[in-house]
């Protein structure tokens, strides 16, 4: 082995902390990046398989009902290369354990079993038997939650009429991906179920022999959607079309793409973070080591060594330490990348089989980008002194001059020790290092918040919602709208204390070219369960008589302002166009909507006054009584509670955001110890002659601990507020990929958050410090006063 | 005041034992002013380190007044250094980010009963030059900033390792008057360490050291001023 190469082993070996919190810290920015890319591609890549195996379609529409000799004008369509009709209708399943009834949706599928579109993927028993009426293949979530398994039987509501259907397969098709349960707000897989059925049986419970009410079609190579979307509308229209929709509206493709999108910006910001703070690392710590080495290079130089071996050299120190937590990185990367994979595709995202892989490009791009990361941040280090005549380089560096502070020299500070000035000289002599090393903490900081705030956010509007807009202890949606006599025949139940009316009804608004599909709700009067909120949890006053407020995000995609008139096209009734005035904005967190008076609605549509969702206020003690009530009626859809959506919440986002949480704040930890603890050790090694010489002239190990520790605690103390601001920072960045027209969160940070974040980077300087206090117990005292500086 | 019995210290170097020490006794009694001569390797530095609390002895008894320092432990040996000993370095060992004053105020604000550090630069003929930081002064001039530092505190005893080896002839003439001026006037024992026998003249005793052993300990009955020393 040639000297040169034996001199790098021993100085790796003489530096191994330092080696080993480095390596860790590039080992997370690999980590993070391998875990999450691979986590993405891999739930990208299994989507798409998914959707093109079981052909899922690119336009959906839903209408009343049309003949299937209408299937031909859909297949004539310019654009359309396929288009599948079949029937889909809303059903409820009133499972015998559960208080309240599951939504469902009941899905025809042709004889024989095997759709042209939006096949279904058994995943356990068989298909439908044509020639059975009571055979049913159920949704997989909805079985699995439920223990549900071939050869056992579910109930439901079929039209108004209480069925036992016998299940035969468990299955799962592209369309269904990611369900919700209607009016709710988070994800209860009990509560959405999925029942595909014969046609003809679909079809006879529903009088649709020999029609269809949805369709399914699949778009030629390079068709516009927008004119295919508008042609499919103009077909559909005679028989109660309510517009045709494309993928990205898609309800389960829609929440999807959304939580890829967030996987895809995490993806991207934290490990950027990581190879930063480890870029930063390598700097300091390889000037230390290279100006330290100063008679050694010189003696190499003098040996007749050329700059670029000596460089060389200590490029390849770095790219030891690189290679080492690169490796360490794809391990535990792919590891966690498949963790993740599985709890994604077990908790949200059903896919027939979830394959994970690590692209080579993720691979190449980490090892890749921390490499290059370190490289400059060496470079710098390196060039300084193989520039050096050997001559030069052979003599100590000039000694470190200081001068008074400036706010010393305002006369501030002079209540100061001169142990504390010490500290602050000390920190004003680098001014650059001391606020990249604060930056690097201030990062693992900010990710720690950044891993928890979509919990706070989310959180936050859950309680505005819960306790503030829906006060109403249960909803009850109608199978369909039904007249005001709903109403008090709910009010009559025992134990319901009011009950409240709601109508809302599909529109699409235009204003001039513009147009966005929404809803308009209708408010009783003298209603006191449902308020409109704003963002910042203020009520807002419900609109009164002939006023509409729409949401201020519709109003803005709308480029509409109050008082002016828009168009609004009703799907359902007359489905006439009428014009009304926009009278008022209301800024709210969720979705894009209309609030009206209930009776202007009314008035709107031209109707009897009638309903489409209940609300009751009623006693605790007969909740159940009253939910196992609503269950019977064959004229309610569904059953929910706002309460259980707080529940449910803190359920499934809790484990998700647990994992999450847990992995972060490691890897955050990491990083503010490589950055607190390689600092301490460059001032050490900078200033053991000082420290030596403080032992010397009578302190003790704590005072000069103190002191030694005292400049790394003022950098914590620096980055704890800045870390709290980029966390907040980057949460805006985050919150600002989420599509605004489904949520627009105001950017909330619990104090809990804040002060967790802060606790992390505390107990990482505490865990440096006793390190490092080790080192400095065992400081050689009589080693070092006998050489000169 | 410091008693050294049959003091004997081995280093470990690598493979081999080294002995500095071979059962040395020595004595330095109150208020004098004590030359250790001897050249280099000769175990000097070894001694005044153990006298200090520096360095502990392999073997052998160190006393201070009653008080057994190699008894002590590293705590105790901290607080009697703190306390009692004064240390003037060859390299001075100032800390480079604080100015003369805040040099010297490092150790009163330890001590109980110290000068004022501008008292004891005044002393070392350094008053003028309190506000200037290490790097702006000479050799000599933070050779005397680190004696003011060393007495500031009123220590009894003074221990300085070859002083002047780091300077030319007349600013290392200068220190020499320093330490002399604070052996008279304050009554500060006092102990210099040199491998410069001409040094040995300006001293009340001399003490020689080779191999690790005493070899002379001699009263000095002509002893001179520091100005009068020439090497």
């Amino acid at each position: 082995m040639s000297p040169i190469l034996r001199k790098l082993l021993r100085d790796l070996a003489r530096l191994q902390g330092q080696v080993i919190t480095i390596a860790l810290v590039v080992a997370c920015g690999i980590a993070s990046f391998v875990t999450m890319r691979s986590n993405y591609d891999s739930l990208l890549s299994s989507r798409d398989t998914y959707y093109e195996e079981f052909r899922f379609g690119d336009v959906f529409a839903h209408l009343e009902r049309a003949p299937v000799a209408v299937e031909d004008q859909l297949e004539e369509v310019p654009g359309v290369a396929q288009a599948y009709t079949r029937v889909v209708e809303s059903v409820m399943v009133p499972m015998p354990q559960m208080l309240r009834p599951a939504s469902g949706t009941l899905v025809s599928l042709p004889p024989g079993g095997e759709p042209p579109l939006h096949a279904v993927f058994i995943e356990e028993g068989r298909a439908l038997d044509p020639d059975r009426s009571d055979e049913v293949i159920l949704l997989e979530s909805f079985a699995k939650a439920h223990g549900l398994r071939p050869g056992d039987s579910v109930p439901a509501v079929i039209n108004g009429t209480m069925r036992e259907l016998t299940i035969v397969g468990i299955g799962m098709s592209p369309e269904f991906v990611m369900v919700m349960p209607a009016g709710s707000m988070t994800f209860d897989p009990k509560q959405v179920a999925v029942l595909w059925m014969n046609r003809d049986v679909v079809e006879a419970a529903f009088q649709m022999e020999g029609g269809f009410n949805d369709v399914v079609a699949r778009l030629q190579p390079g068709a516009d959607e927008t004119t295919v979307l508008a042609a499919i509308d103009r077909v559909l229209e005679p028989y109660g079309g309510v517009g045709a929709l494309g993928r990205a509206k898609q309800p389960s493709h829609y929440m999807l793409a959304a939580e890829l999108q967030q996987l895809e910006s995490m993806a991207t910001v934290v490990p950027f973070i990581f190879l930063f703070v480890a870029a930063f690392l390598l700097n300091v710590v390889l000037s230390r080591l290279v100006t330290l080495q100063r008679p050694q290079i010189a003696t190499l130089k003098a040996l007749g060594y050329g700059d670029r071996e000596v460089g060389l050299h200590y490029l390849m120190l770095v790219s030891v330490i690189v290679v080492l937590g690169a490796l360490l990185g794809m391990a535990v990367g792919a590891y966690l990348g498949r963790q993740m994979l599985g709890l994604y595709t077990d908790e949200y995202f059903r896919f027939p089989y979830p394959r994970y892989f690590i692209g080579l490009d993720v691979a190449v791009t980490g090892v890749g980008v921390s490499l290059g990361a370190a490289v400059v941040g060496a470079l710098a280090a390196v060039r300084r002194v193989s520039r050096l005549p050997p001559a030069e380089a052979m003599r100590p560096p000039a000694p470190a001059s200081y001068r008074r502070t400036l706010i010393e020299r305002i006369g501030l500070f002079s209540w100061l020790s001169p142990a504390s000035r010490m500290i602050v000289r000390e920190l004003q002599r680098q001014p650059l290092r001391v606020l990249l090393s604060a930056t690097g903490i201030a990062l693992s900081i900010a990710i720690v918040v950044t891993s928890r705030f979509t919990f706070d956010a989310m959180s936050y509007m859950m309680d505005v919602q819960v306790h503030q807009a829906m006060r109403e202890d249960i909803s009850v949606i109608l199978a369909k709208p039904l007249p005001q006599r709903a109403v008090r025949e709910l009010e009559h139940l025992p134990g319901v204390f009011r009950a409240e009316g709601i109508r809302s009804v599909a529109v699409r608004f235009h204003a001039g070219h513009r147009w966005r599909d929404a809803s308009i709700l209708g408010y009783p009067p003298d209603g006191e369960l449902r308020h409109l909120v704003d963002r910042e949890g203020h009520l807002q006053p419900v609109p009164q008589d002939g006023e509409l407020v729409i949401t201020s995000k519709l109003g803005e995609l709308l480029g509409v302002r109050a008082g002016e008139t828009i168009e609004v096209e009703l799907r359902e009734g007359d489905r006439e166009t009428r014009e009304v005035v926009v009278t008022g904005f209301v800024d709210e967190s969720f979705g894009l909507q209309g609030h009206m008076r209930k009776d202007s609605l009314h008035a709107l549509l031209r109707e009897a006054p009638s309903v489409s969702s209940v609300l009751l206020d009623v006693d605790p003690l007969e909740f159940d009584a009253i939910t196992q009530r609503l269950k019977e009626l064959p004229w309610v859809l569904s059953v929910s509670s706002p309460r259980d959506f707080r529940e449910n919440f803190e359920e499934q986002s809790g484990e998700m955001m647990g994992v999450f949480t847990f992995i972060l704040t490691t890897f955050a930890s990491i990083i503010a110890v490589g950055v607190i603890y390689n600092n301490t050790r460059v001032a050490l090694s900078q200033r053991s002659r000082d420290f030596a010489s403080l032992r010397v002239l009578g302190f003790t190990r704590r005072e000069i601990a103190a002191i030694l520790l005292g400049e790394q605690a003022i950098q914590v103390a620096l980055a704890i507020p800045l870390g709290l601001l980029l966390g907040h920072a980057m949460a805006v960045g985050i919150m600002s990929s989420v599509d605004p027209e489904t949520y627009r969160f105001p950017v909330i940070i619990s104090a809990r958050t804040y002060i967790y974040s802060s606790m992390v980077a505390l107990a990482a300087a505490l865990v440096s410090a006793l390190l490092v206090r080790r080192k400095l117990d065992r400081l050689d005292l009589i080693g070092v006063l006998k050489t000169r500086e | 005041m410091l008693r050294a019995e049959a003091v004997t210290k081995v280093y470990r170097m690598g493979e081999v034992d080294v002995h500095a020490l071979r059962g040395v006794d020595f004595a330095l009694h109150e208020g004098e002013f004590l030359v250790l001569l001897g050249m280099s390797g000769s175990g000097k530095s070894t001694l005044l380190n153990i006298l200090g609390g520096l360095d502990v002895p392999t073997e052998g008894r160190v006393f201070y007044r009653s008080w057994e320092l190699t008894e002590a432990d590293a705590d105790e040996l901290t607080r009697y250094r703190r306390e009692h000993v004064g240390f003037v370095f060859q390299f001075y060992n100032l800390i480079p980010s604080l100015t003369a004053r805040e040099n010297v105020a490092l150790v009163t604000e330890i001590s109980e009963d110290p000068m004022d550090p501008v008292d004891a630069l005044d002393l070392v003929g350094l008053r003028e030059r309190r506000d200037h930081f290490p790097a702006q002064l000479s050799g000599g001039e933070q050779q005397r900033v680190a004696i003011a530092r060393a007495v500031a505190k009123r220590p009894q005893v003074l221990l300085c390792d070859e002083p002047t080896g780091a300077l030319d002839f007349r600013t290392g003439v200068q220190v020499l008057e320093v330490i002399d001026r604070i052996n008279r006037e304050l009554g500060t024992t006092t102990a210099v360490i040199t491998h410069n026998a001409p040094v040995a003249r300006i001293a009340d005793r001399v003490v020689s050291l080779a191999d690790g052993q005493v070899i002379h300990d001699d009263r000095n009955p002509d002893k001179i001023l520091p100005s009068e020393v020439v090497w």
